[in-house]
């Protein structure tokens, strides 16, 4: 591993995050995820079915947390104290497994985060013990507040939730990683294979997507598109591009023309 | 023998008592399952859930792990 990813005290390979939400079936989730070579795959906390299909298998039967590092989310949370609620939830379930995105949403239109409200339930989060990866808007002030106070990572939208926009300010989330000192992850609003390398090209530590993938025609195939991005992306930072020109420059000699 | 009326997950349910946290689970199909149980919003930890009763009146969450990005 020349080239891992680290978050807080955890090393991963994989530089793409993916969730296991809105696939067909489970089968088909296990099957997504695991050629998107991802090691971080996000799930949710609900309700278990009480009564009715009692036998019905579980994500975790699929996606065992001996082979993957299950991240919980705090989706579906408007307010601090429902996300501190779910990652308590989430750590008993999981054998106090400390490791939580938090994310808490400001309104349904949007998706877009309450910061207050993020901001407030990371420090409760920290004080308690939880490595908090954090969900939040693309703003460099704030970055940098969640940074400061000790989230793990932080992972800034690259457009909103679900909408396949793509990174819509990649100056912004340039100005981000000039300021960060913890691994920076694009969450949310990828669209494509192109959205990720362009992501990972501007230095982002990994790229966190869910629908992207599972609302593939072929999902399978978009996760190892993705895998295949997230590095190629990765590499192309690391190699370090060429500057932009506006005006040609040939590749071939110009010396030894047949005249 | 007598019966309570407790909530689980929203919904009523009345059951003979004496009855643990463990024995809901159970009933339920759930103890080989990743589960985290609240009552009246504390949550019980694994190793209390044989000894816990559970109380006329009590409001259970038991949440598991479902897809989500």
């Amino acid at each position: 591993m020349d080239d891992p990813l680290i978050i807080g005290s955890r090393s991963f390979n994989s530089r793409l995050l993916v969730g296991t939400g809105k696939y067909k079936d489970l089968e088909e989730t296990k099957a997504a995820i695991t050629s998107s070579g991802a090691e971080i795959v996000t799930v949710a906390i609900r309700r278990t079915n009480i009564g009715q299909n009692k036998d019905e298998p579980n994500l975790l039967d699929y996606i065992s947390p001996e082979q993957w590092t299950i991240l919980p989310n705090t989706a579906g949370c408007y307010n601090a104290e429902d996300a501190i609620r779910t990652c308590m939830l989430a750590r008993e379930l999981l054998d106090g497994h400390n490791l939580v995105k938090l994310e808490v949403l400001g309104e349904q239109k949007t998706l877009y985060p309450n910061m207050m409200h993020t901001i407030s339930a990371a420090k409760t989060l920290i004080d308690d013990g939880f490595d908090v990866m954090v969900y939040c808007s693309d703003d460099p002030i704030f970055c940098s507040e969640l940074d400061n106070m000790g989230c793990v990572s932080v992972m800034p939208l690259a457009s909103p939730i679900g909408s396949g926009l793509g990174v819509v300010n990649p100056h912004t989330i340039s100005i981000i990683l000039e300021n960060s000192t913890k691994p920076i992850i694009v969450d949310a609003g990828v669209g494509t294979a192109s959205d990720a390398a362009i992501a990972m090209e501007l230095g982002c530590e990994g790229v966190l997507m869910n629908t992207a993938i599972a609302k593939a025609k072929r999902p399978v195939m978009m996760a190892e598109a993705m895998r295949d991005a997230v590095i190629s992306g990765r590499k192309a930072f690391r190699a370090g591009r060429m500057p932009k020109k506006i005006y040609g420059n040939a590749s071939s000699p110009t010396q030894g023309l047949i005249e | 023998m007598s019966d309570i009326e407790f909530q689980l997950n929203g919904k009523k349910l009345k059951k003979n008592i004496p009855l643990s946290l463990q024995d809901l689970v159970e009933e339920l199909n759930l103890q080989r399952k990743k589960i985290a149980i609240e009552v009246d919003g504390e949550i019980i930890p694994k190793s209390l859930h044989h000894s816990t009763q559970v109380q006329a009146g009590a409001k259970i969450e038991i949440v598991h792990a479902v897809g989500g990005g």
